[in-house]
Formats: structure tokens, C-alpha cells, sequence
């Protein structure tokens, strides 16, 4: 294919799979809204208030980093893993592997139909944060790249997912019982510095405690590791799901027999 | 001239050691409208299936109008056009996002990608439905749906894996129909079906495929005449006696009313009509007992059957 056919190639997918979500948005875009709200008025103003501060500021200020991030990443996740598995499921995933693609653009096409919908989340929380706390961004640079590069890495670890589910029930499974957890003992509620030496010890095998500090580095200044170090990690894992996802898509059984 | 298909040595062997396909040959001219038969599981959909890269092969070389699949599968691919067994499309979709995303994923500028999509839905009778969900369809416009969801890109080679299965008589003829009409144009056609009629009537070449082994590749009309015997049906008038006797022929009541006749292709009617009035016996009507293809496969299978 030449590079304006491979272009379009790849444009098809990432159309198609914002359409998707656009489509059915009552079950894509609403419910992290409305949870997330749930969280500003309960973590933010009626519990938080009585919290008082954290690493200087005050505990909506802390907690909304943590909660962006945390439905970017989610959204991420979901977007790739319940369209891949669907087309998978309907068959419909033929259409894409009988086609002259490369392997590399319908990676890329789910990918960029993820990070779409990560964003998009992301934003529209952000926007409901402004309804109940002030942000001034401390590093946009910072931001931007951790926010792109932890949808990417989780538009990724979805689409691992959805090659190996063989129902709908595993692809459920990793966000409740790896993401949540992992998201929630990362640093989005609290500070390291409240937990004991061994639990702070604990927390830096988390993934998560370096993505949603790095992203807090990047709005408010303060981070509880080092992001420099974040970024490498982060870097570390996503190229290490980009060589795993395309060594699934040209030799996985669960694609091609 | 360039094969519009040629497979070598085609082995597939599945990881629980099912052997698919026991290393086929078989070639298929440019423009040709080929039949490829066999009983369920024999390999039929499993060579189709590595044709189109949805299948890993074992071992074996599969060439598309010179391209191979392993070596240049994106060019290979551009020739091929699939229309599969299964229903594989989005359900939720509408027809025309289908057909056009397809187009888009061959790399179909915007504007030749919405023409074609429009051409297509509508030759297969499809336009006025394209806003709706393909979960709307019928099974019939189901099964065209994915005709020009496969035609879009304007392959030069389709392959259609029983395309008229459970399809009604009707739409079952005008599927043949646009299927020579779009052979006519140039296409080569490769079509796997269980109704040996429709291979009688569309296909010039056959494949028959046994237990992952070809064991008949040959011209139509080459194959049909090694029919020697042909079974006939005949209605007669009044009631039959149990035993039929007819000078020369093998003859067997079927019911009150009919009886099958044995006629050996060298045999003229007049003779066979000539023996059946010296019986007694006043006809009113006759037929084919079955499809003479039928005869033949049947035969032939039974052929590799008591070979294996």
C-alpha cells in the first residue's frame, strides 16, 4: 500500500471507532461524568473539607490530578478492549485482517479510537472539576505527554485484553480486579508520605503511583516520586505492550488459527 | 498468463493435530468461474480461510495473480475479495458504514470509496436500506451485504464460501445471475456451495476436495461426461403392479403412481420410450432422479472413500 492508502487505512479505524463511542456516549461518556462528579461533591467537598490539606493544597486540589487520570485511563482501557473484543466476537474483526493493512496501522487505529476516548473523558472531568476547585497547570508539557503516553500504554494493555478474552466476563475482569485496585492504591486519594516505610516501599511496584504523580507534578508542582523517573518507567512499559501487541497480531491463534 | 490462483503443496495442520489440509495443488485460470466442492470438513473453508490470511498454513505456497500471500500479503490481498460463510460484520452498524469503512480499509480515496459504496449497495439491491442497523436485515440481504462489502474494493478475484446457503429460490437465481454478469465482466470467481446445481449451472471448472486431498480437478463438461447412468423418475397413468418389467432396463417401483429407471447414456429415448410402451405402461411425466453433478460427486467420494 502506498503511504496515502496506508493513511486512509488508518483514518477508517480511528473514524470508526469514535463513531463508536460517540454513538452509544450514554454508556461511554456519561457515567465516568456523573461518577466523577459524585467524587468531587463527596472526596472534594463534603469529606475533603474536613481532611483539610495535602503536600500544600487543599484536598480537592490534590485529588483532581489523581481522578483525571484516573478516568483517562479507564476510558483508555474500555474503549480498546470492549471494541476489539466485540469485533472479535461478531467476527467482524476479518474485515480488518482479510484487508492489505499492516498489522502496525490497525494497532495504531484502535490505539488512536482509545486515546480519543481517554481524552475526551479526561477533558469533560476536568471541565466538571472547574465547578468545584480552581487548577492552574504547573507544566503543560509534562501533562500533555503523560496524559498522551498513559492512554497509549492503556489503549494497549486493553487491546491485549480483548485478543485473549473469550468472553465478555474477561473483559471485565482486569479493570475490576487489576486496574481499580491499582488505581486506587496509587497515590489518586492520598499522599505516600501518610502511609509507613513498608507500604510507601510497596506502592513503587505500582505502575499507576508514577502515572497519576506525574500528572499531578504536571498540574500542581508536587509529585511523591521523582518524574523524570515516572517518565522513563511509563516509557518502558509502552514500548514493551507495542512490541507484545504486535508480536499477538501477527502470530496470536486467538486472531488467526 | 499469470494464474488468478495457484496453490502448491498446501499443508494444514491445527494444534490438536487435525490435519486439514494433506498438501493440495490446485490452479485457477484468470476470468474462470470455479467450483470447489467437497462434504462438510473436508478443507474447502480451510483453504479458503489461508487464501484470504485468516488461516495460518503449515507449509505449502499460495499465489494470487503472481503474488504470494506469505511474501507480499498486502499486494496479494488488494486481488482478493471474500464474501465467508458467517455472517462477519457489525451488527450495529449501518450497511453503508460497512461497505465504506471496507473500502477505506483498502485505502479507497474519500470520494471513489462513497461511489463505489453507492454502486454496490445499490446493484445488490441495498440502497434504500442503508441507513439501517445490519441487524435489521433479512438473512437474503445479509447474505448480499457482504457481496458488495466484498466487491467494493473491485477484487479480480472473489471468493464466495456458500454464498446462497439458507437463501430462497428466488434470491437464490438472482444471485446466480449477478454472479455471471459480474464473471462476464472479468472477475474470477471461486465458489464453494453445497447445492450442486448451482456449480452445474455457474461454475466452467471443478475442484473436489476430500479429507484435505483434491481428488478431482477437472472442466464441467469433462466431468459430466464420465456420467454413464442416469437414474429417471416416471409418472404413469393408472396403478403400477408390484413387480416392473421393461425389457433391457433396470426398473423399480417407487410408489402406485411412479417408477425409477436406470438409462445408460448410450441409449436413445425413442428406444427407452419405444421398450416402456411393449410394458404397458403410459407416461405422463419424467425427471432426473437427482442432480447429475450430485451422481458424479457422490461417486467420487466414495471413490476416495474406498481408497482410504
Amino acid at each position: 500500500m502506498s503511504f496515502n492508502e496506508k493513511w486512509i487505512a488508518f483514518l477508517t479505524i480511528v473514524r470508526k471507532e469514535v463513531r463508536r463511542f460517540m454513538r452509544i456516549w450514554m454508556q461511554t461518556l456519561l457515567p465516568p461524568a456523573i461518577t466523577m462528579t459524585l467524587y468531587f461533591v463527596i472526596f472534594g467537598t463534603l469529606i475533603g473539607s474536613r481532611i483539610g490539606d495535602m503536600g500544600g493544597f487543599s484536598y480537592i486540589q490534590f485529588v483532581v490530578p489523581g481522578l483525571v487520570m484516573m478516568s483517562v485511563v479507564t476510558n483508555s482501557y474500555a474503549n480498546v478492549v470492549s471494541s476489539f473484543y466485540g469485533a472479535k466476537f461478531q467476527r467482524f474483526i476479518e474485515e480488518i485482517l482479510v484487508s492489505p493493512m499492516s498489522n502496525s496501522i490497525v494497532l495504531w487505529g484502535y490505539i488512536v479510537g482509545g486515546v480519543a476516548r481517554g481524552l475526551l473523558v479526561g477533558l469533560i472531568v476536568t471541565l466538571l472539576s472547574l465547578f468545584f476547585t480552581e487548577l492552574h497547570i504547573h507544566n503543560l508539557w509534562v501533562m500533555i505527554a503523560i496524559v498522551a503516553l498513559t492512554s497509549v500504554f492503556f489503549s494497549m494493555a486493553g487491546f491485549i485484553n480483548a485478543v485473549f478474552a473469550n468472553s465478555f466476563d474477561d473483559v471485565s475482569i482486569v479493570p475490576v480486579f487489576v486496574l481499580t485496585p491499582l488505581t486506587y492504591l496509587g497515590g489518586v486519594f492520598y499522599s505516600m508520605d501518610m502511609l509507613s516505610p513498608f507500604w510507601q516501599g510497596v506502592s513503587q511496584l505500582n505502575p499507576m503511583l508514577y502515572i497519576v504523580n506525574a500528572f499531578r507534578y504536571g498540574i500542581l508542582g508536587v509529585s511523591d516520586v521523582n518524574v523524570g523517573w515516572a517518565f522513563a518507567m511509563i516509557l518502558c512499559f509502552t514500548a514493551a505492550a507495542y512490541a507484545y501487541c504486535m508480536y499477538l497480531l501477527a502470530n496470536s491463534k486467538r486472531l488467526r488459527q | 498468463m499469470t494464474k488468478a490462483l495457484s496453490i502448491r503443496g498446501l499443508r494444514k495442520t491445527y494444534d490438536n493435530g487435525f490435519e486439514a489440509l494433506k498438501g493440495i495443488d490446485l490452479e485457477v485460470s484468470q476470468g474462470d468461474f470455479y467450483a470447489l466442492l467437497g462434504p462438510n470438513g473436508a478443507g474447502k473453508s480451510t483453504t479458503i480461510s489461508i487464501i484470504c490470511s485468516l488461516v495460518k498454513k503449515t507449509a505449502g505456497d499460495v499465489h494470487v495473480f503472481g503474488k504470494s500471500i506469505s511474501e507480499e500479503p498486502a499486494e496479494a490481498k488488494k486481488f482478493i475479495g471474500l464474501v465467508p460463510q458467517e455472517f462477519n460484520f457489525s451488527n450495529f452498524e449501518s450497511l453503508w458504514d460497512i461497505v465504506r469503512n471496507q473500502a477505506g480499509y483498502y485505502g479507497l480515496p474519500k470520494k471513489l470509496a462513497e461511489e463505489r459504496t453507492e454502486k454496490y449497495l445499490k446493484k445488490l439491491g441495498l440502497w434504500e436500506k442503508r441507513h439501517n442497523a445490519a441487524r435489521m436485515l433479512s438473512g437474503g440481504m445479509k447474505r448480499r451485504l457482504m457481496i458488495a462489502r466484498a466487491l467494493v474494493h473491485e477484487p479480480k478475484l472473489l471468493i464466495l464460501d456458500e454464498p446462497t446457503a439458507g437463501v430462497d429460490i428466488e434470491l437464490r437465481r438472482s444471485m446466480w445471475d449477478f454472479l455471471r454478469e459480474i464473471n462476464g465482466q472479468g472477475i474470477t470467481i471461486i465458489l464453494t456451495t453445497h447445492y450442486l446445481e448451482e456449480a452445474e449451472s455457474l461454475c466452467r471448472h471443478i475442484g473436489i476436495i476430500d479429507q484435505g486431498q483434491i481428488i478431482e480437478d477437472t472442466n464441467m463438461k469433462v466431468l459430466l461426461k464420465r456420467l454413464q447412468k442416469e437414474v429417471f423418475i416416471f409418472d404413469v397413468v393408472g396403478e403400477l403392479p408390484d413387480e416392473i418389467k421393461v425389457e433391457g432396463f433396470d426398473a423399480h417401483r417407487v410408489d402406485e403412481h411412479s417408477f425409477e429407471l436406470t438409462i445408460d447414456k448410450s441409449v436413445s429415448l425413442n428406444t427407452v420410450f419405444e421398450r416402456l410402451s411393449q410394458a404397458g405402461l403410459e407416461i405422463t411425466s419424467m425427471r432426473n432422479k437427482a442432480n447429475r453433478l450430485e451422481e458424479l460427486f457422490v461417486g467420487l467420494l466414495n471413490q476416495g472413500g474406498a481408497k482410504a
